[in-house]
């Protein structure tokens, strides 16, 4: 007797979320990016359809971002002060789909650049690159909230995505989003029962969830990254089982993640049993993207073009057509 | 759990009126309430006074494709209805329903496998309904053989053990909840389970509470789907509860809003 493979018959999918908008959309983006359409766990493409593969978005920040290892600081030493040839270099030289700015300068605490500044460095940024954007505040909610919404406006057809919404702090990005046509990140640390609610407090004040994706707040490799892929689990056959407020896709801050680890960071010299320094940061990050790939992220936000070159190689591997 | 909502029923008297002056609006507006409040198949059912089944049961399911993309429940007792009706479904529908009699099995169950419906498996016969659990499971086992002969998906066959009133065949409800405990063994993956669940509480005064007390209790043995009022809210978030109390759905404060707008 054949063998007969049983499969799972999901009645739910992942919602598909485009970022970018071109010319004859109301943008002037020269490519789009699609994420989501999902219909059964990561790669089980006998049980599934998978549309879309999973992106990585390359970060850039709107500060020299002094605190990061020299290792990841190297391959953009000539761009780091300026974000538009930052963005630019991303693009040319290692071929990034998706640029990630971070608006670190705006922070109170370190340069605390104005809206104005900031939406001058998007719109730079926008004019260098024809690749969508992920366009996320300093962190300082009330900063934020003064800058997402300029930025929103000025950046008006682009299709963004906007950061972050969180649990006590979405309305004003998501009420910009809305009226600017963006996508938003709900960003809820390693609690899915919030997550979930976010997602209907998001969805409830208008945006439609084909603009909402999700940041579960994944812990880096050593850094609980199994609880992560717990989430990321549960959340799948949520969505599978046809449960809308956890279909929505996933981003992951990666790079962040895996370059404060200390075994990203640590010096041979200090641990020389932990081995080259370089090699094993690359790899920390690596490692990262690929296993919160395997829990069924979409988007991954990453640093090293070395660590990223290897997680596409991965990802190709995965999504290349099964046998059965 | 899937809710299959009841009340596109001849036997109500708004539906019976619209059918009998075949007037889609009463029909449509049932429907499209149904759907806000979260049911997932609608049942359709001409209802006693109708003339022609075959027509009017056809009829009804295109008045109500037009507002609605939910699938359809055709509960008729003529099976020549029930095949014309199945032409015109715009998604897989459901048979409701098919005896344990090879001759109701072999008419229905290639006609399900043909459009990818489902079939509602009544485990009872000719002679009626068994008083046991065992027997009911007996007819249970019979309709999944033949499934398997039929090469219709064992999620594609929903067993119906029968519950009766409780005021009648008080005897009866205890059974149907083993009966739905073994159901859930007979096979891999399993059949799904479903039972009419207001025929509960037939003729009592106490009609919800019976009626939200055997869903969730039925639930916790292994039912996946029911034919009920799905306008009865308090039963729906009583349904959402017991989803979370079995780690079915993720909590989260708006729970029972959320299972409102599940997709199956």
């Amino acid at each position: 007797m054949a063998l007969q493979i049983i499969k799972e018959r999901n009645t739910g999918k992942i919602n598909t979320v485009t970022l970018g908008a071109t010319k004859a959309n109301g943008g002037t983006r020269t490519s789009v990016i699609t994420i989501g359409g999902d219909t059964a766990l990561p790669f089980l493409q006998f049980e599934g359809e998978f549309p879309n593969k999973p992106v990585i978005a390359m970060e850039v920040q709107s500060r020299v971002p002094d605190q990061w290892n020299e290792v990841v600081k190297q391959p953009f030493a000539d761009v780091l002060a300026d974000p538009a040839a930052w963005a630019k270099k991303c693009v040319e030289k290692y071929g990034a789909q998706l640029i990630y700015l971070k608006l670190s300068g705006a922070d109170p605490d370190l340069e605390n650049q104005t809206a104005e500044q900031c939406v001058k460095i998007v719109k730079d940024v926008l004019a260098a690159v024809g690749v969508p954007l992920i366009v996320v505040g300093c962190g300082n909610d009330e900063k934020d909230n003064q800058v997402m919404p300029l930025v929103a406006e000025a950046a008006s057809g682009e299709n963004l995505l906007l950061g972050v919404a969180g649990k006590d702090n979405y309305k004003s990005i998501v009420a910009a989003a809305i009226v600017h046509h963006h996508n938003v990140i709900a960003l809820t640390p390693c609690d899915i029962n919030i997550c979930k609610q976010l997602n209907i407090l998001v969805t409830e004040l208008g945006l439609g969830q084909e603009h909402i994706v999700v940041d579960p707040g994944a812990g880096a490799l050593g850094y609980g990254i199994e609880y992560t892929y717990s989430i990321l689990e549960r959340e799948r056959l949520g969505a599978l089982q046809g449960d809308k407020m956890l279909s929505t896709p996933i981003i992951a801050s990666v790079g962040y993640e895996a370059w404060r680890a200390k075994e990203a960071n640590a010096p041979e010299s200090e641990f020389p049993s932990f081995g080259n320094q370089e090699e094993r940061g690359i790899l920390w990050e690596a490692m990262t993207a690929t296993a919160l790939l395997q829990g069924g992220i979409h988007l991954i936000v990453m640093r090293h073009p070395e660590a990223i070159k290897l997680v596409q190689k991965n990802i190709a591997e995965l999504m290349a057509p099964q046998e059965f | 759990m899937i809710l299959i909502g009841e009340k596109i029923n001849g036997m109500f008297k708004v539906i019976g009126k619209a059918v009998t002056e075949w007037d889609p609006k009463p029909i449509q507006d049932m429907a499209k309430q149904q759907e806000a409040a979260g049911a997932h198949y609608l049942d359709i059912n001409t209802g006693p006074k109708a003339e022609d089944q075959v027509k009017t049961l056809k009829w009804m399911a295109e008045v109500v494709q037009e507002v609605t993309d939910l699938p359809l429940c055709l509960d008729c007792t003529n099976l020549d209805a029930i095949e014309e009706a199945l032409k015109i479904l715009k998604r897989p529908g459901m048979i409701n329903s098919c005896k344990c009699e090879q001759a109701e099995i072999d008419r229905l169950f290639p006609l399900a496998v043909e459009h990818k419906a489902a079939v509602i498996g009544l485990c009872m016969n000719n002679k009626g309904v068994p008083k046991s659990a065992d027997d009911r499971a007996a007819f249970a086992m019979e309709l999944v053989a033949n499934a398997d002969a039929y090469g219709l998906p064992f999620e594609d066959l929903y067993l119906d053990p029968i519950a009766l009133p409780v005021n009648v065949a008080q005897e009866h409800a205890v059974e149907v909840l083993e009966a739905i405990r073994q159901i859930k063994t007979l096979s891999n993956p399993a059949p799904r389970t479903v039972v009419g669940l207001s025929n509960v509480s037939q003729r009592t005064p106490h009609r919800a509470i019976i009626n939200r007390t055997f869903a969730v209790m039925a639930m916790a043995v292994g039912l996946d789907s029911a034919i009920l009022d799905v306008l009865d809210e308090p039963m729906v978030d009583a349904i959402a509860t017991a989803r979370l109390i079995m780690n079915k759905d993720i909590y989260c404060d708006s729970y029972q809003k959320v299972f409102r707008q599940h997709s199956i």
